[in-house]
């Protein structure tokens, strides 16, 4: 604060307009440019030029630039990409229901315990697909809870670990912390007192809640549900783990790059998958014009 | 306040989400301390997988902690000015290059790994050295420290701080590292946190730049559930689980008091 005065009540040496600056406290162009220059040259070298270059490889495949309808083309291709699409968006709708509740509920209460609750929810929200993977096999696998308890409770041993409700719940393991942060905070933008005075009117319970909070919180579920859908679409790791026989489509990449040494078609499908995941994330930001949160990420 | 049904049948849900989320990583510790997983935790504790791991495993441990503080060196030399730039010159050319920086978020880590294979994966000392990884997760931190950084710098009068220190004489690289930076360490400290948890647990890319000699943590995890014995699997990540939770209980404390009530205005891009 005190050297907001100084900056103002001083005549300042002028040197600025040898340089043809407006404000001497701006750096020069050329300091600007030094500023950005180690992470520009990142960026190009090992993303922009790898990027054209895996775009330019396609054109070597079977079908040389018709590679890119491979994944539309081709049966198995098409219909991995269409499992995908449909795990993602179930396991999108399943965590906005959820934590649009859990979310919504930890946000109106105060209770003791509550911070507690917070913390536990997003723990795993930095947790490798990996160890996602591994959490549902304690969960549902051979030696899993699901597994024990059914085994006390009616003699036989549920396991689930390894088929595609097994491939849902890891999914939805790893999007709960991030969607019930999104939904957490533009829950905290709601205005408690529109509610009241739905209430106050005479409104049902229910009308309370289909014509006042969730119109309210759509913006926010409609982000959280973008990055929710994004981070399924490309999740690797849990799918990984649990090897289940679904072909998920960063599966298909993997396994065409790794055992099939085919190249240009891994290349063509993680393009298509890039593009859609990016197309998801800026339509939402387009439609509802705050950032997709992008640190809501992270891992899986 | 008068508590109804609807309150209990809430906390309800809560809690059962809640043990979703902790009842497996509660078992996969017990587990790793558990003698013989399949007759159970009256067959005693012991630390003996522990040990067995950080024998099989002590490389790729060490490696991710090495590669984690390489990848904040870097994303902090690099980010902290480019958030700079970012805030301070906000035009169509920074605002493309803040699109395309975060990109590498936005995309799937595997499309990421195979463009930088395609690449780079011919440079054989270059492919199978820590630095290729290190560069994949250099990619998928930066945007976060940078929008982290950008946050803080953006709340903080910049112009002010800068003219004053300007008409007290100081030269630009001066005000940079003695005003700004020390007024934006809020955000880089919370950036930091972040970049260290994503970089010990990626997963994704690294699982396709690795080599045998180059394994990080999440590496070695998948390797030992694929190959290993139940209890050291669940020992192993009992071990990453001791690594990452400071961090994340570091981050949400950082991210909680500052702005208590007012943490609703905030997107949760702070956490």
């Amino acid at each position: 604060m005190a050297l907001q005065n100084l900056g103002e009540g001083r005549s300042r040496p002028s040197f600025s307009r040898y340089f043809g600056m407006s404000r001497s406290a701006m750096a020069s162009p050329a300091t600007f440019m030094a500023l950005m220059a180690p992470g520009v040259a990142i960026v190009a070298a090992f993303f922009l030029i790898p990027l054209v270059l895996v775009a330019a490889e396609v054109a070597n495949g079977p079908d040389g630039w018709a590679t890119y309808l491979v994944i539309l083309t081709n049966a198995r291709y098409f219909e991995s990409l269409v499992q995908t699409l449909l795990m993602s968006a179930g396991v999108t709708v399943v965590a906005l229901i959820l934590c649009g509740i859990v979310g919504m509920f930890l946000v109106r209460n105060r209770f003791s315990g509550r911070s507690v609750l917070i913390g536990l929810l997003t723990l795993p929200l930095s947790f490798p697909g990996t160890v996602v993977g591994f959490m549902v096999i304690m969960l549902a696998g051979r030696q899993g809870a699901v597994g024990s308890i059914s085994n006390a409770l009616i003699g036989e041993k549920i396991v689930f670990a390894y088929e595609i409700a097994g491939l849902f719940i890891g999914y939805l393991y790893f999007s709960i912390p991030r969607v019930i942060l999104a939904v957490m905070a533009s829950a905290e933008k709601l205005d408690p007192q529109l509610e009241e005075a739905a209430r106050s009117l005479g409104a049902p319970r229910w009308r309370v809640v289909r014509d006042v909070i969730l119109p309210g919180l759509m913006p926010g579920l409609i982000s959280s549900g973008a990055i929710c859908f994004a981070t399924a679409m490309g999740a690797f790791g849990t799918a990984f783990t649990l090897a289940t026989d679904i072909d998920v489509l960063p599966m298909v990449i993997y396994t065409e790059f790794t055992r099939n040494a085919n190249i240009a078609v891994a290349a063509a499908l993680s393009i298509a998958l890039g593009l859609i995941t990016w197309l998801c994330l800026s339509a939402v930001r387009f439609l509802v014009g705050e950032k997709a949160d992008l640190a809501a990420r992270g891992g899986a | 306040m008068r508590r109804g049904w609807p309150f209990y049948a809430q906390l309800g849900l809560t809690v059962l989400l809640c043990l979703f989320i902790v009842v497996p990583i509660v078992m996969s510790a017990l587990a790793g301390v558990t003698v013989n997983v399949f007759k159970g935790l009256s067959s005693g504790l012991t630390l003996r997988w522990i040990f067995e791991v950080w024998e099989l495993y002590a490389q790729s441990i060490l490696l991710s902690l090495w590669l984690a503080v390489a990848c904040l060196v870097v994303t902090t030399l690099a980010g902290v000015p480019l958030a700079y730039v970012l805030v301070r010159r906000p035009n169509r050319l920074t605002r493309m290059f803040e699109e395309i920086l975060t990109l590498p978020v936005a995309i799937p880590g595997l499309a990421l790994a195979l463009a930088l294979l395609i690449t780079y994966g011919g440079f054989g000392s270059f492919r199978s050295s820590w630095v290729f990884i290190l560069i994949g997760h250099v990619l998928f931190t930066m945007p976060f420290m940078v929008r982290s950084v950008a946050a803080v710098m953006s709340a903080m009068d910049m112009k002010t701080l800068e003219e004053g220190a300007a008409s007290l004489g100081a030269g630009f690289w001066h005000r940079f590292l003695h005003v700004i930076v020390p007024n934006a360490m809020p955000g880089i400290l919370a950036g930091a946190l972040m970049v260290v948890t994503l970089s010990i647990g990626e997963f994704n890319l690294t699982w396709m730049l690795h080599t045998p000699l180059t394994k990080t943590l999440p590496v070695g995890l998948a390797d030992s559930y694929a190959s290993m014995r139940l209890e050291i699997g669940s020992a192993y990540t009992l071990i990453f689980f001791v690594l990452i939770m400071p961090l994340l209980i570091a981050m949400q404390m950082l991210a909680n008091p500052g702005k208590k009530r007012r943490a609703a205005s905030q997107p949760a891009e702070d956490e």
